[in-house]
């Protein structure tokens, strides 16, 4: 009787926690602030540059919610989190959104009470060798040792993928990219293993990039995206609603350069209802009309922000290949604006 | 007797030779090297190999240190201008300079107030380590944290003021009851501040101005080397008195005090620094609603000091142990009370006996301030692992950066222990 007394309290003491937080909008609005999670440091997807501003493809995203949510696409305090810290800073409140290169998993949104709004990068986990190892598969890789970040979902796939085929291997745990890099080049394990991402960016910083090649075999999916709170659908909405933002411009056409001529006079339907000129979307989501238009004319539709951080003319050089619009072959697939 | 040397000696000298210089081989660097490096022929061999190993060392990172680029927008544009060469790229630490020292998020136009600090930090501590100094100095030792906390976090003064304030009460409370008993003493003390902080934060939040003359920078901002010399700085001179007592409280012959300070100290030293870490920056804010968590800064300063607390605290029990029973008596027969006791006759030789164990955990936990940057604070290694080396500009430049973090913390370190072994022999604690 008393335990369930206990238990009883308990719960309540949950419940109002939840109400306290309900009202995420309403909690940023007040602050006048989005406090946004990233992670400590991440080549093109987030990392402050040397005037101690943060930029990165993960950091566009914040900018672009804060730009709807606050009309100012600086009122961001980016909270940097650990692979290990990340999901207790969302959790406990510290947070109110996570952009940080995250895996969308079951587990993540179900158990640990989570709701992954949308995928901003599709990902899959890779292998780096040297070329002088003379692997062309990952089947080759019998008995190598393997450097890992502990605490990922790589960390799970590889376990998966070599217990599938049959392949023994030895793992060297790693705790930052930092870290793997430098093991790798210090040739203390065989192969790195990551998000193929984070494999290209970081061999673009090798002394000698040729000496290294990417193995073909993706063994994992990896739709990263940003997440929010389980229980406060208001608020993910708005940030689902604005990364889709960001893909529709970019399908219709809309980039920061021309999207204040748009929202003039344009003949497009959708685009009108975008920026706002027609209709009220915006209002729907407790927003004004023009949250769409703010946030894509500050950070540019998500083609401008992946040339910007991720692109073929950075140092990471990467391909749009799956990131593409599903027009041109890849999975970027928004519902309508209507 | 003279008469007799006068015919047995033919010539006696009567005034001295002039002095010889020693032969070449019996004094000078040759003797030096004969007797040191070249005594036997097993030394002669260990000489010429160390010589051997050294000019390996030095002949293949002199070049590289030497020829090192310290101009250059990137790593990139770093080995453009090296064609391929080995040498270092120090550009990145003249391009992130400030972001090492300071972190990322300081305001660079407020960089004057931590540097301003710590020239004063040496000033304040001149008097605490060098005791010849006149002893008015400490005055303003005593003043120093709250012109430090202002300089640093900017804000209205009247918090430290305010802080200060609520010490003085403390202490006054203190001198009334100590007379009384010691524990009332000290724990009225403790609640006498306690209630004139709980006052002046309604005080302050009345007071306070619009804008006050230094800016405000949060917590969260701290970063680079700063960081870590704050951290430890503040973490050692809190975690000493705090040792004290506990190691005190251990020895009471009260069984509460006794035993809450000896679970106390017990249970911290079990638990690995980390955990402890990581319980003040992810469990504690499961605790408090998401508005009223207690600063990051603060709830790393508490778990580290309780944390060296701990040590210290054994450490000081070692020095008391070792103090003979007869000193102890001698202070009872002389009709002191405890508090008197231990000022004027315990503590002194205890602490003397304890300075070396003191400053080795000392200097531990400055190096270990840099765990913080687990918790994703950018302490001086968290800068160099998060945002430098995930900047496009400069991933991938390892040795330039750990080394330079490695030079500092030795400065620092090296520091620490020259001045420790100059006290002790200042005191010479092995023949008290």
């Amino acid at each position: 009787m008393k335990k369930s007394i206990i238990l009883g309290a308990l719960t309540i003491a949950g419940l109002s926690a939840v109400a306290a937080s309900a009202g995420t909008l309403d909690d940023v609005k007040a602050r006048g602030k989005l406090n946004c999670g990233v992670t400590t440091g991440l080549v093109g997807f987030a990392a402050p540059n040397a005037s101690g501003e943060w930029e990165g493809f993960d950091v566009a995203v914040c900018r672009a919610v804060a730009a709807a949510v606050l009309g100012d696409a600086t009122a961001v305090e980016f909270v940097p989190t650990t692979g290990k810290t990340r999901f207790t800073a969302l959790s406990s409140g510290e947070i109110d959104m996570l952009a940080r290169n995250t895996t969308w998993t079951m587990s993540r949104d179900t158990d640990l009470k989570f709701d992954f709004v949308g995928v901003n990068y599709y990902d899959g986990q890779g292998f780096m060798v040297p070329k002088a190892l003379g692997v062309t598969s990952v089947k080759d890789l019998d008995g190598a040792t393997v450097c890992i970040q502990t605490g990922t979902t790589t960390e799970l796939n590889l376990a998966d993928y070599f217990r599938k085929n049959n392949i023994s291997y030895e793992p060297v745990p790693i705790e930052t990219n930092a870290e793997g890099t430098q093991q790798y080049l210090a040739g203390a394990c065989d192969t790195y293993t990551t998000d193929a991402s984070g494999l290209a960016s970081t061999r673009a910083t090798f002394e000698a990039p040729n000496d290294h090649m990417l193995l073909p075999e993706i063994i994992s999916k990896e739709p990263l995206g940003p997440l929010v709170r389980h229980g406060d659908n208001e608020w993910g909405d708005i940030v689902m609603w604005t990364l889709n933002a960001l893909i529709a411009a970019e399908e219709l056409g809309v980039t920061s350069a021309n999207v204040n001529e748009m929202a003039a006079a344009t003949d497009k339907p959708e685009v009108a209802r975008l920026l706002g000129t027609e209709g009220d979307l915006g209002a729907m989501m407790g927003l004004d009309a023009e949250w769409a238009k703010r946030a894509i004319e500050t950070q540019g539709n998500y083609g401008e922000i992946f040339a910007k951080n991720l692109g073929e003319e950075t140092p990471i050089g990467l391909a749009r290949g799956l990131n593409a619009q599903w027009t041109d072959g890849g999975l970027l697939y928004t519902p309508p604006f209507r | 007797m003279s008469g007799t040397h006068e015919h047995s000696v033919a010539f006696v000298r009567t005034t001295e030779i002039p002095q010889q210089p020693a032969p070449s081989n019996a004094a000078g660097p040759i003797k030096w090297m004969r007797d040191n490096l070249f005594a036997t022929w097993p030394n002669a061999l260990l000489t010429v190999a160390s010589i051997y190993v050294i000019f390996l060392v030095l002949s293949s990172t002199m070049p590289w240190i030497l020829g090192g680029i310290w101009d250059a927008p990137s790593l990139t544009a770093c080995r453009e201008i090296l064609q391929g060469e080995s040498a270092a790229c120090f550009a990145v630490l003249s391009d992130r300079w400030h972001q090492l020292l300071f972190g990322f998020k300081y305001p660079s136009e407020y960089y004057w107030r931590p540097t301003l600090a710590l020239f004063l930090m040496f000033f304040a501590l001149a008097p605490v380590l060098f005791f010849d100094l006149p002893r008015k100095l400490l005055i303003f030792t005593a003043l120093f944290p709250f012109i430090a906390y202002w300089l640093i976090w900017g804000g209205t003064i009247w918090i430290p003021i305010f802080a200060m304030v609520g010490f003085i009460a403390g202490y006054f409370v203190y001198a009334r009851f100590v007379a009384q008993n010691f524990a009332l003493g000290f724990f009225g003390g403790v609640a006498g501040a306690a209630i004139v902080w709980y006052i002046s934060s309604f005080v302050v939040a009345a007071i306070a101005p619009e804008t006050p003359l230094l800016g405000a920078v949060p917590s969260r901002d701290l970063g680079g080397f700063m960081l870590n010399l704050m951290l430890g700085l503040t973490c050692v001179s809190l975690s000493i008195p705090l040792g004290i007592a506990l190691a005190l409280g251990r020895q009471s012959s009260m069984p509460l005090i006794k035993w809450i300070c000896v679970i106390f100290i017990e249970f911290i030293r079990g638990v690995p620094l980390i955990t402890l870490l990581f319980v003040a920056s992810v469990m504690l804010a499961y605790f408090f609603p998401p508005d009223a968590t207690v600063d990051l800064f603060l709830r790393v300063v508490i778990m580290i000091t309780i944390f060296s607390a701990a040590y210290i605290a054994e450490v000081i029990r070692g020095g008391l142990a070792a103090l003979p029973k007869g000193q102890y008596e001698a202070a009872n027969s002389l009709g002191l009370d405890y508090a008197q006791a231990m000022r004027l006759i315990i503590l002194p030789q205890a602490l003397k006996i304890s300075i070396p164990g003191i400053v080795n955990i000392a200097v531990g936990l400055f190096k270990d301030t840099t765990l913080v940057s687990v918790i994703s604070m950018f302490d001086m290694v968290g800068m160099i692992r998060g945002p430098i080396l995930a900047s496009t500009d400069w991933n991938g430049v390892y040795w330039e950066l750990f080394g330079f973090a490695a030079l500092l913390f030795f400065v620092v370190c090296y520091g620490i222990s020259q001045y420790s072994q100059w006290l002790e022999r200042r005191l010479a604690t092995d023949h008290r």
